[in-house]
């Protein structure tokens, strides 16, 4: 989805479809309290906005959960799955704390990098891939680990990598 | 109540208390950064940890409540350690930058690190840097010195009503800011600079101007609003270098708005008015005080002689004070002359004298309220500090409504708003007292009224408004400026105190600055005399005009400047110089500002609160009280001598007890219609609202200044009378007509055009709130 409405009164601020998978969300809070629901509608939003959200979507959900903008910007930049830049098609998060690190994600990091000729952070000429350093995704117990879009990747190894970029990439 | 014991101090404290309450109450000095009076408890600093018995770690005093034989140690090893082992933390970051800091010398963080800190640190790695913000021209920030206690963003949330800053990014890369680069838009903004309890908010006027200790506190009120907030005025040599707030919590709590704050800038600005002058043959001469006073009882006397002392007229301005006030018209009225008025924007005199008093309220009653109405108010702009406190109301859930010209963010929660021209205005109003006298079977013993009353049924808005006013507890109605300088304030004043006594609400008509002084002072028209518009129009041979600006201050611009000129003498007490002012006056007295005169003012809330001078006037000038005084003694007034200003508050203390005012039957209108075809709203913007403020530069520079050059209209008048927002609006009333660029805005009410006053072009138009018509032809001038 590149094109999305973003002015105007709150019904033409998001397609119908959105608001509806928006509305879910606020319904599980008291009347009032819509700003508890500003995660989960973050998250729909950069589904539908190829996985990025723009300031101007920030600012659309402010307005539709009657929040102000800077409570939705505090959120979406706390959280490391928010991306605030464009990305690639497949964001590859790759876990660098104790666990994993202790289990050889550097090494992991350092084939990464090279494979996809980028640094942590940077997007693939291709825009297929988006490499990421996070923190611990509470997967420890199959460290090193990764997570590709919606996907766990454990006991990670040079060969594992190879392969599920091959995968994407053919 | 529980009974607690800190430091081995038995304390009795009320149980909802947590632990630093109790100890600021008892005089215990706990060190705290996030922790605030006046703000939620974010216990997110932990510089407050103390020892509790029986408990396992130090506990945050800010967010420990009080138990029942609990046992506090604010100094013991573990406390102590505790406090060391934070501040340790908190310095990592801090940049080392208090020589170049304008908080050095007032920083919590530097006193607190000089009790708690080490003289060496221990961290080695690299400090982390914070790029500044750039948030308007009042506040400047350093935000590397943040210390995320957040008090910033609370006050945003909680008491300004908007929160504008908040805390994005994480751990190491959290910040405090806007995230996007603007400029606050809170009329509080400035009080953030007081609640920073490091240097990373800081006055951007005061910056670098001078250091805490060079400076002597002196009280004052301020000036500019009818609330008399209580100031501090932070005095070096002879200079105001800072103004900032001193807690009264009847008044203004903890706060100041951000005009009674930047204001004081203007005392320094190049016009000021320094010399007396007169003008001869044309041209102005600086003379001795004696000459310049001869020169204007002279003046005045030779048109009293000749053509009668009702040629002549005084003109005050509400925001001197009120023995300056008394004076004034003392001395006039020595002189025979009764034409006398401070009410400079008023149109509608139709209920003088009523004054629709109210007394015996405070500004916390506001507070208490739970259903408020706002006519005809820009309150945000007008009363800030009222605002704020009709603003905590509304957030405890009391129903606010608005009925004005045009709407804005008020920045809380409203229950119900119209935006209205003035015949919906009065219809409303009418309308709410419609129901209300039914529901309160009111009908049988006012016929009068009842004529008054529109036909039809009453509208939802109607019915709403005057159910949330019949159910509450307590109620306020608050008359604005915007419904006072209407050309039909009356009908509007004289509703709005029916529906206030059908309904046993509290009726507030704000006045403007320090009026209620002036009332007290009774610069008011004499039986017979002229009120201030009428002694514009009827053109009078001498004026003696004090504190303000014809061409600015008053209702009737072009009017006001004919009459001027073709009057015969004029003196003038400013304390600013113009163009203007040279061109129409024969004498100029130069009168001491704000904080260089002592002083009563008397707030909208009745309360009397007198101040002393804190720095000398500048240049030659004078307290006016001064120089009335001498003016007294140079005509030959009787009782004109006065040692102090005291003596002179004594005189109008004694005449007012003296006084017995008869009730004044209430005002009823004839009619409510009004004809109004384009009618434009006269607003007198924020930080123009007296000379002083007119001269303070950083407040000119706000978004909100910036903003007045326009003229507004709703997009459907826009359509009806052909306009676009490319072409400058041609705004044609009589004979004046003046250009302005134009915005679309649709929340200006149908059959209303916006146009600020105080503004060049509103200078040349003929009356505010006047009828006009419009169009956008290239070759109007
Ligand atoms: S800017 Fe000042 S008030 Fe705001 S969070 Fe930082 S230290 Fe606290
Ligand atoms: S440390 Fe990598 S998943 Fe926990
Ligand atoms: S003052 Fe208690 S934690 Fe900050």
């Amino acid at each position: 989805m590149t094109e999305m409405v973003l002015t105007g009164p709150k019904q033409t601020l998001f397609t119908e479809q959105l608001r509806l998978a928006l509305d879910k969300w606020i319904a599980k809070y008291p009347r009032g309290r819509a700003q508890s629901a500003v995660i989960p509608c973050l998250h729909i939003l950069q589904e539908a906005n190829g996985g990025w959200l723009s300031r101007a979507i920030m600012d659309a959900l402010a307005e539709y959960l009657s929040i102000s903008s800077i409570s939705v910007y505090e959120v979406a930049t706390f959280y490391s799955m928010f991306e605030l830049e464009p990305v690639g098609k497949h964001k590859i998060s790759l876990c660098t704390n104790i666990s994993c690190m202790l289990c050889g994600s550097e090494e992991i990091l350092e084939h990464l990098q090279q494979r996809l000729a980028i640094k942590p952070g940077e997007t693939t000429a291709d825009g297929l891939f988006t490499l990421k350093e996070v923190e611990c995704l509470g997967a420890c117990v199959g460290a090193p680990m990764l997570l590709m879009d919606k996907q766990y990747h454990e006991y990670l190894t040079k060969e594992k990598i190879d392969a599920l970029i091959d995968e994407v990439q053919s | 109540m529980v009974n607690i014991e800190i430091d081995g101090i038995p304390l009795k404290v009320d149980s909802s208390k947590m632990i630093i309450q109790a100890a600021d109450e008892a005089g215990i000095d706990i060190p705290r950064f996030c922790y605030h009076k006046k703000l939620s408890i974010a216990a997110n600093c932990r510089m407050c940890l103390v020892e509790v018995d029986k408990s396992r770690k130090a506990l945050p005093a800010c967010a420990t409540p009080v138990t029942e034989g609990m046992k506090v140690f604010t100094h013991s090893k573990v406390a102590i350690n505790a406090q060391r082992s934070v501040m340790e933390f908190l310095l990592i970051n801090h940049p080392l930058d208090c020589p170049i800091c304008d908080q050095g010398g007032e920083c919590e963080l530097q006193d607190l690190s000089m009790g708690y800190g080490e003289g060496v640190s221990r961290f080695t790695e690299g400090k982390r840097v914070v790029k500044d913000k750039d948030i308007g021209p009042l506040i400047r920030t350093d935000m590397t010195r943040c210390i995320h206690c957040t008090r910033c963003v609370r006050f945003g949330v909680e008491i300004a009503g908007v929160k504008e800053l908040g805390a994005t990014g994480r751990g190491e890369h959290m910040e405090i800011g806007t995230y996007v680069e603007h400029s606050l838009v809170s009329e509080l903004s400035g009080n953030i600079i007081d609640l920073c309890p490091v240097g990373a908010l800081t006055s951007k006027p005061f910056r670098y101007k001078a250091r805490a200790w060079e400076m002597k506190a002196h009280p004052s009120i301020a000036p500019h609003d009818a609330i008399g907030s209580n100031i501090e005025l932070h005095v070096r040599q002879n200079d105001v270098m800072r103004v900032v707030p001193r807690d009264n919590e009847s008044i203004n709590e903890a706060w100041l708005s951000d005009r009674d704050r930047f204001s004081y800038q203007a005392l320094a600005h190049p016009k000021r008015l320094t010399d007396p002058m007169i003008k001869v043959d044309d041209d102005w001469q600086v003379v001795d005080w004696q000459t310049a006073l001869e020169t204007a009882i002279k003046g005045l006397q030779t048109i009293i002689n000749k053509h009668g002392a009702e040629e002549v007229g005084g003109l005050i301005s509400p925001t001197t004070t009120l023995e300056e006030a008394f004076l004034f018209q003392k001395w006039l009225r020595g002189l025979g002359v009764e034409n006398i008025d401070h009410r400079l924007r008023q149109q509608d005199f139709s209920d003088h004298p009523q004054q629709y008093p109210l007394d015996n309220w405070t500004l916390g009653d506001v507070q208490e309220s739970d259903a408020i109405v706002l006519i005809g108010s820009h309150i945000r702009a007008e009363q800030p500090i009222l605002a704020h406190r009709i603003r905590q109301a509304a957030m405890m859930g009391a129903a606010v409504s608005n009925i004005n010209f045009f709407l804005t963010d008020l920045l809380m929660p409203i229950e119900y708003e119209m935006a209205v021209d003035i015949n919906t205005m009065l219809t409303t109003l009418a309308g709410i007292a419609k129901v209300l006298s039914t529901l309160m079977n009111d009908s049988d013993n006012d016929d009068e009224w009842q004529a008054l009353y529109p036909e039809r049924t009453p509208t939802a808005f109607e019915q709403n408004v005057a159910m949330q006013l019949s159910n509450a507890a307590s109620a306020t109605l608050i008359v604005g400026d915007l419904a006072n300088h209407h050309p039909d304030a009356a009908k509007i004043r004289a509703l709005v105190h029916k529906i206030a006594e059908l309904s046993g609400s509290r009726c507030i008509v704000v006045p403007s600055a320090n009026s209620h002084a002036h009332v007290i002072a009774n610069t008011l028209p004499g039986k017979e005399a002229k009120n201030s518009l009428q002694m514009w129009q009827q053109s009078l041979r001498a004026y003696v005009l004090m504190g303000f600006d014809a061409l600015h201050d008053t209702a009737v611009p072009v009017i006001a400047k004919q009459a001027l000129k073709r009057a015969s003498f004029v003196v003038a007490l400013h304390s600013f110089d113009s163009e203007f002012l040279r061109q129409t006056a024969d004498v100029i007295l130069p009168m001491a500002c704000f904080t260089e005169t002592s002083g009563t003012f008397v707030g909208i809330d009745k309360q009397w609160q007198q101040f002393a001078g804190a720095v000398a006037p500048r240049g030659d000038s004078r307290p006016a009280w001064k120089i009335l005084r001498v003016l007294g003694n140079v005509s030959h007034v009787e009782g004109f001598d006065y040692i102090s200003s005291q003596d002179v508050v004594d005189e109008v203390r004694q005449i007012q007890a003296e006084r017995h005012d008869k009730p004044i039957p209430p005002y009823i209108p004839d009619s409510l219609t009004v004809e109004s075809d384009l009618m434009m709203i006269s607003e007198v913007p924020m930080y123009r609202t007296d000379a002083l403020l007119r001269h303070s530069e950083a407040l000119q520079k706000t978004p909100e200044t910036q903003r007045i050059q326009f003229a507004r209209i709703n997009r459907k008048e826009a359509e009806k009378h052909g306009l676009n927002h490319q072409t400058p609006l041609t705004l044609t009333q009589q004979d004046s007509v003046v250009r302005l660029p134009l915005e679309i805005d649709d929340s200006i009410a149908d059959g209303c055009v916006y146009v600020a006053t105080t503004t060049d072009a509103a200078s040349r138009l003929v009356s505010l709130f006047g009828q006009v018509s419009v169009s956008q032809s290239e070759a109007a001038t």
